[in-house]
């Protein structure tokens, strides 16, 4: 399955939902938010969430700003 | 004179409140241009501050490994206030504060929808635009904005929790520009007022809350300074000083001397 995942396509395997997906990046499910095809994934829900081939996933986390 | 007023230790605390959140420290620093988390962090202390902004940014997926900015200045320490620097439309503004409120888990905001990278001032017709989305989306929205006193007034019409006028350019540390302007906001404004941007040393702080604003929002200030942390300590001196003569009422000022030394007895 391919995915856009910040801007950039990435091929995944045995990866079906959020909770996956932010797993096999190596992130922190606590630290991050979830965008799929533009539409906010709550976080309560990224074990149900799914992913499909050619999904645009942002994942974003607070970095320092003014 | 009142008891409170003779004593300051039974004075009443002086604090104040956003968006139904009561806060004592009047400095909100940012988290942006540090060397290192740490010395952020450590700033923050320094500072006294209670509210810290951040920004919204793409993880790095080719090194989850590198320090967050989460491991050094804690959520559960400070109150995050997720901006939406770098947004220069109504719906990336909106856009970023979902995916920010969805990372804290809270509506307070600040939003600042820019115009061009050259003075960084704030596009107000879409700030405006923003704020009426992000409220009727139930955010608490903290306007960046110009020092004009009547898109203030409508920025709070449409129900921004305060109004931040800069005081001169993001990061130019150039000091409050234009106080008549900034008294006028604070004159007219029933939500809090802060000077958001253009504080570049102690005194431009202590200026700003002597206008009579509620507190002062500094990054650069005290991220460029030659030594961030005692430059933090500096501005949560020169906030308290500031938000102390105004309480106090200045003299009024003259044109010509006036004597401090009686004349009467005079050999």
């Amino acid at each position: 399955m391919r995915l856009f995942v910040n801007g950039e396509e990435r091929a995944f395997s045995e990866v079906s939902t959020v909770a996956a997906l932010i797993a096999s990046l190596g992130l922190d499910p606590r630290k991050v938010a979830v965008e799929r095809n533009l539409e906010i994934v709550p976080r309560s829900t990224y074990a149900r969430a799914g992913v499909a081939d050619g999904d645009r996933i942002e994942i974003v986390h607070f970095i320092g700003g003014g | 004179m009142t008891q409170a007023a003779l004593n300051p230790e039974v004075a009443v605390e002086d604090v104040w409140t956003l968006a139904g959140r009561v806060f004592r420290s009047r400095l909100i620093i940012g988290t942006g241009k540090y060397k290192d988390y740490a010395l952020n962090a450590a700033a923050a202390e320094a500072a006294g501050a209670e509210i810290v902004t951040v920004a919204l940014r793409r993880v790095n997926l080719s090194d989850p490994s590198q320090p967050m900015l989460v491991d050094h200045v804690k959520p559960d320490r400070f109150t995050f206030l997720p901006n939406t620097a770098g947004c220069y439309s109504a719906e990336e503004a909106v856009r970023t504060l979902r995916l920010a409120r969805e990372a804290g888990g809270w509506d307070l905001v600040k939003l600042e929808v820019l115009s061009n990278t050259k003075h960084l001032y704030p596009d107000m017709e879409e700030t405006l635009r923003a704020l009426k989305m992000l409220v009727a989306e139930g955010f608490s929205v903290m306007a960046y904005c110009t020092d004009d006193p009547v898109f203030c007034r409508k920025l709070e019409d449409a129900g921004a929790c305060a109004i931040m006028p800069a005081g001169a350019p993001i990061g130019s540390g150039l000091g409050v520009q234009n106080p008549v302007n900034i008294r006028l906001i604070v004159e007219q404004s029933t939500v809090p007022v802060l000077v958001d941007a253009g504080v570049g040393t102690a005194s431009d702080a202590t200026v700003a809350m002597e206008l009579g604003c509620d507190a002062v929002l500094t990054n650069t200030a005290i991220a460029e300074a030659k030594d961030p942390v005692r430059m933090a300590r500096a501005m949560k001196h020169a906030v308290i000083a500031g938000r102390e003569a105004y309480l106090a009422g200045r003299m009024a000022r003259r044109l010509y001397a006036d004597p401090s030394s009686p004349l009467g007895g005079l050999i």
